[in-house]
């Protein structure tokens, strides 16, 4: 006795799926159930379609962009006029205070002290965040050559905390532009590619620490902090704003158990 | 890397399927190729390499899919036009594939996405399981209303497509 025919043999069987056996099983079933048999040569006829369709995609001649050996390139080559242009977008974005659409109803009431800091952090991931070309500067597989730079500029030592408990690995940072100085920004994602960033530099008074406060603006919310002098924040999309809170607290538990 | 060139028109196809936009898909693939670039080192080599890139575009495609809908930009079928879909067979084959494309894009996207990698891209059920991240069971149960779905709005013809804007916002 054979399997009785299935659902999911009978599209295996449009799909080209089954082993030879049990394409003849299917065969036979079809030839004596003849309203069957229509239903599916007709969903056979529809991947006929879609396929060809679809198929003068595939078939176009690929773009520059997306040539592999230009991409592996580029990213060995330091790009400084992205970097550039992109400093160049966050000043403006902070001139323009409040006309970024992902920053709608900002004032910039306050320059020093964590509110500052919150601010700035939301700008950053304003822009980087949503960068889909160059989110970092320095990717995480250079993670010591990116520590250097932000110890270097922050004239502080750093350390990378690790979120991937929390699903998010980390994929690279920058030194970015704030009103009170460089800052590191260092950059994670999920496996759905939704990012969260950390901000941090020192604190303009060096001895200011700061209890843990929830930041929103536009779409962007976050938790800032300061620990013996250095500030940071923890920020992200409106999507992930409940997620964020218990990560900020294992951010915060390893930064302080790392000094 | 040698493995992945190959895959670049099925990810672009892929990408713009679902995306319905040349431009943004192919924007899309290039996020995608980089990535793939910088965690090079860390798939697993004995994996699949074509599940894994197409894990990386499908999942960079709902997100823009998701972000699209939060700020409310959709294209409705309309602009899916000869640019999107871009073919130059003779006029009745254009007129075939531009109504199996519109009944595609009534799809939900769940349901897109599973007909799109087995019947158009050629993975196999336990691939496409693996790159969309839901159990084997689940792709067949999407795969068979994907496919009654798709008959049922080409036997209903292209008066169904005015309905389509309503349908693709919902998208989530």
């Amino acid at each position: 006795m054979s399997r009785p025919i299935s659902e999911d043999d009978l599209h295996a069987f449009v799909d080209g799926a089954l082993s030879d056996s049990r394409r003849a099983e299917v065969e036979a079933y079809l030839e004596s159930n003849p309203e069957v048999a229509e239903r599916y040569a007709q969903f056979g006829a529809q991947r006929e379609a879609l396929r060809a369709a679809l198929g003068p995609i595939a078939a176009e001649p690929v773009p520059p962009n997306l040539n592999l050996r230009h991409l592996v390139a580029t990213r060995r080559r330091p790009n400084r006029s992205a970097w550039q242009s992109a400093a160049a977008a966050c000043l403006l974005l902070l001139a323009g205070g409040g006309s970024g659409w992902m920053l709608r109803g900002i004032g910039m009431e306050q320059t020093t002290g964590i509110n500052a800091l919150a601010h700035e952090a939301s700008y950053a991931y304003a822009v980087f965040g949503s960068d889909s070309g160059r989110p970092v500067e320095i990717a995480a597989t250079d993670s010591d050559a990116l520590l250097g730079w932000v110890e270097k500029r922050l004239s502080e030592p750093v350390s990378l905390p690790d979120l991937s408990g929390a699903g998010y690995q980390f994929i690279g940072g920058r030194v970015v532009a704030t009103q009170n100085g460089p800052a590191g920004l260092l950059m994670y994602d999920d496996a759905e590619g939704t990012r969260i960033a950390i901000l941090m530099r020192p604190m303009v008074r060096r001895d200011e620490n700061a209890p843990m406060a929830q930041h929103r603006e536009g779409d962007v919310v976050g938790y800032a902090w300061a620990d013996d002098g250095m500030g940071y924040s923890l920020v992200g999309g409106l999507d992930v704003a409940e997620a964020l809170h218990p990560i900020a607290d294992e951010a915060r538990r390893q930064l302080l158990a790392s000094t | 890397m040698a493995l992945v060139e190959p895959l670049i028109p099925s990810l672009r196809r892929y990408a713009r399927s679902l995306l319905r936009d040349q431009s943004a898909a192919d924007d899309l693939v290039q996020d995608c190729l980089e990535r793939v670039i910088s965690r090079w080192h860390q798939r697993r080599t004995d994996g699949n390499t074509r599940t894994w890139v197409f894990t990386i575009l499908h999942n960079l495609a709902i997100n823009r899919l998701k972000q699209a809908a939060r700020r409310g930009v959709h294209v409705t079928v309309e602009d899916v036009d000869e640019a999107a879909f871009a073919t130059a067979p003779a006029q009745e084959d254009r007129l075939h594939h531009r109504a199996i494309v519109d009944a595609l894009s009534l799809l939900p996207e769940d349901q897109r996405s599973v007909l799109l990698l087995v019947s158009v891209e050629d993975l196999s059920y336990a691939e496409t399981a693996s790159v969309l991240d839901i159990p084997i069971g689940t792709v067949m149960s999407r795969l068979s209303r994907a496919r009654h779905r798709l008959a049922q709005s080409m036997a209903d013809g292209p008066g169904q497509t005015a309905t389509a804007a309503t349908v693709l916002r919902s998208v989530k």
